[in-house]
């Protein structure tokens, strides 16, 4: 009988790295590897080399320069003595800015398209597919670009709200006026004693938290089901009205008024960012509502049936049985349309919104000539914006997956 | 349009490999095409006709440049450019020469490293609004809405302009002049402006043109001209004195009628060394001695060329003002053959 030795240690020879399946394959992504890096380095190299003979190099001494030209939409302050770094950075929020908006606003389009795709309401079945077919197969530019124009034909021009008898007026006791140019809103005015009325607010929000947690607590310890809507919505306002009050409205508004050729005062909402923000949501939305539909269908039919056989309504069954299982199957596409929404907001120029494409990889880029130099820092902030967002979604995905235990 | 400018830095990145300090008149020569950089096109400046001929006021100057330089006012393959592009095709080597109605300024000349040839349109930025409103002045738009055409000096002159007479603006960038036309016709703006000669030839287009007005302030100068790269000295004489032949051809009333039969001889020793019958100024520019009669073969001199496509009879209607000979009061003027 013999025992059987340990296979004996084969030593590594160098022809195995092509011979050996065990090292072949690592042997030829190194190679790919390599090459990568070469040609990366060549297509470098080769531009760097050519730049330097057209006496030209990559400097980024232009964002350090006055920039020259004024924005319409400025959430900080920026005026034309800035510099281009300073614009480029107006562009970064005022990006973020429709691209937040839009992302909230698509969501709840896209989640209640989707919830009435499935409505057993044939009426309202085929309005919504209809909305998703229509939204879905025609470029987002085109709708950007129909819904400014619409909007600038549609609504009255500030002039329409001059003279003895206007054509067109402001709406809520002449608070919010309404042009072809955007919207303009009532804007607080903080005085004296309003970080009081603030603070009064915000003890109530906490207040109506508290309250809530209470009534659950109750119908969980005792059964019994306190009405929480009215309760909260009286706390929501009654005192922070009541401070106002007492201490002799310190928080006031500024109403917008029509001064020379525009409204002046208030807040403005620039006309583009409507269009821009309505136009990306309306169409996103279409996409959403499709993943909310695939999410609801992928939740078993045994889940509606058993919560019916439990007595739930219709709408507790969405939205306490369906949607969070849903969610789970929503959210991962739901990242790809935040990414889409962020990407596509860069069509922003068509209507003359200065997002970051508008001002670093638009005007900047023109007027310094310093095209490649833009063009890589306009990718790097779309592609650290995206990864953000990807990021946290991604965090919340994790916490939305089903938790094995 | 972002695509076209990351396009565009690849080629700076790809295509030249060691074009941009070799010889362009060997290049333009041994291609037998002269590459030329043009709008995507704009009524009068460079536009296709309806067979697809390139025609046009810059068109003419490549069309000239390519005569003087190969014989053949046809041999010319248009770059259609925008705003964006333009530099980079340029710089890269894509494009030999650019007549884009370009505005000449230091950072330009200097920073970008090209070199303007010369100026073939003077213009300036002017203001358009609705006779309604009752503006006499540019200097009343305090708080206005203004739509600009983005891309071009526009910007910075409108907000220096403002910035100097503590006045303040709305300012709406728009891409395109039609877009913002369309805003403008729609009151989204009260005020257009781009180059005076741009404001007038859309005017030209409205329903009513006489419910709009130009103000009587032209806030910046345009000098607009062809423009080469820097580096390649004997390139640029050419094309620089291209564009002066035209105009001296104009000055010493030399057109396209009577080309052939000054070309024979005349008693005006310029006019025979501007057509070559005299001295070797074709051979100082390493072309032949007919060079410059290629050149006004085409479409004749500068006059002839500013009639044909912007001037008073055609639908553009621009008059000559600043673009005259400095003989009739422009500013039009070119330094003696000799």
């Amino acid at each position: 009988m013999t025992t059987l030795a340990d296979p004996h240690k084969e030593s590594f020879r160098l022809s195995m790295l092509l011979n050996d399946t065990r090292y072949r394959s690592l042997t030829f992504q190194f190679i790919a590897l390599v090459a990568i890096i070469a040609t990366m380095a060549f297509i470098g190299g080769n531009l760097v080399r050519n730049l330097a003979e057209a006496g030209l190099n990559i400097s980024y001494d232009f964002l350090g320069a006055q920039a020259g030209y004024d924005i319409n939409q400025r959430p900080i302050s920026y005026d034309s003595q800035d510099t281009h770094g300073r614009a480029a950075m107006v562009g970064l929020l005022n990006t973020l800015i429709v691209a937040f908006l839009g992302c909230i606003t698509a969501t709840i389009i896209g989640v209640v398209a989707g919830v009435l795709r499935l409505s057993p309401n044939w009426l309202v079945r085929k309005i919504m597919a209809f909305y998703v077919e229509i939204f879905r197969n025609v470029p987002v530019l085109i709708w950007i670009l129909i819904i400014f124009s619409i909007m600038i034909n549609a609504a009255p021009a500030p002039n329409a709200f001059r003279g003895d008898e206007p054509t067109a007026s402001m709406w809520l006791f002449d608070s919010i006026a309404v042009t072809n140019r955007g919207v303009y809103l009532p804007k607080p005015v903080w005085g004296a004693g309003s970080l009081l009325v603030v603070g009064v607010f915000i003890a109530s929000i906490i207040g109506i938290f508290l309250f809530r947690r209470y009534a659950r607590k109750q119908l969980f310890d005792h059964g019994k089901l306190i009405p929480t809507f009215w309760p909260s919505v009286a706390l929501f306002f009654i005192p922070v009205i009541l401070a106002q009050l007492v201490l002799g409205t310190p928080v006031s508004l500024e109403y917008p008024a029509l001064k020379g050729f525009n409204f002046r005062g208030g807040i403005t909402i620039l006309g583009s960012l409507i269009a821009l923000w309505f136009a990306l949501s309306i169409y996103t939305g279409a996409f959403i509502a499709e993943n909310v539909r695939a999410g609801i269908l992928a939740v078993s039919k045994g889940q509606t049936e058993a919560a019916g056989a439990l007595g739930l309504r219709p709408g507790r069954i969405m939205n306490l049985v369906v949607l969070p299982q849903a969610l789970r199957v929503i959210i991962p596409p739901l990242i790809s349309q935040y990414l889409n929404i962020t990407k596509n907001s860069s069509l922003a120029i068509a209507v003359g919104y200065m997002d970051l494409t508008g001002t670093l990889g638009g005007i900047t880029l023109l007027q310094t000539g310093r095209a490649i130099e833009s063009v890589l820092l306009l990718m790097l902030f779309y592609l650290i914006i995206s990864l953000s967002i990807s990021f946290f979604m991604n965090i919340y995905n994790n916490t939305m997956k089903l938790q094995e235990r | 349009m972002k695509k076209s400018v990351f396009l565009g830095a690849l080629t700076v990145a790809g295509i030249i490999a060691g074009g941009a300090s070799a010889a362009t008149l060997d290049e333009v020569k041994a291609r037998g095409k002269l590459n030329c950089g043009v709008t995507t096109g704009v009524p009068g400046f460079a536009e296709p006709d309806a067979s697809g001929v390139w025609q046009g006021f810059d068109v003419a100057v490549c069309r000239a440049v390519a005569a003087a330089v190969l014989g053949d006012g046809n041999a010319v393959e248009f770059v259609p450019t925008t705003g964006k592009t333009r530099f980079t095709a340029l710089a890269s080597g894509e494009i030999d020469l650019l007549a884009r109605n370009t505005t000449w300024t230091f950072s330009r000349d200097v920073d970008l490293k090209f070199e303007f040839i010369g100026v073939n349109y003077y213009d300036g930025q002017g203001f358009m609004v609705p006779k309604e409103l009752g503006v006499a002045s540019a200097k009343d738009l305090d708080g206005a809405t203004v739509c600009i055409q983005t891309g071009t000096t526009t910007e910075l002159n409108l907000a220096d302009f403002f910035r100097a007479n503590s006045i303040s603006y709305e300012p709406v960038p728009i891409e395109t002049g039609a877009e913002a036309v369309q805003q403008y016709i729609a009151g989204a703006c009260d005020v257009y402006t781009t180059d005076a000669s741009a404001l007038a030839a859309q005017r030209a287009n409205f329903e009513d043109p006489s419910a709009h007005v130009l103000l009587p302030e032209i806030i910046s100068k345009e000098p607009l001209g062809p423009l080469v790269r820097h580096g390649d000295n004997e390139w640029a004489d050419i094309s620089r004195w291209t564009l002066n032949a035209l105009i001296a051809a104009e000055e010493l009333g030399v057109t396209s009628v009577n080309l052939e039969e000054l070309s024979a001889g005349t008693e005006n020793p310029e006019i025979n060394r501007l057509l070559g019958t005299e001295g070797e100024l074709g051979s100082m520019l390493g072309l032949d001695a007919g060079w410059a009669k290629a050149a006004l073969g085409v479409a004749g001199n500068y006059g002839e060329i500013f009639e044909q496509n912007i001037g008073a009879a055609t639908p553009i209607g621009l008059a000559r003002g600043l673009n005259a000979q400095w003989t009739d009061g422009g500013l039009i003027y070119s330094p003696p053959f000799r």
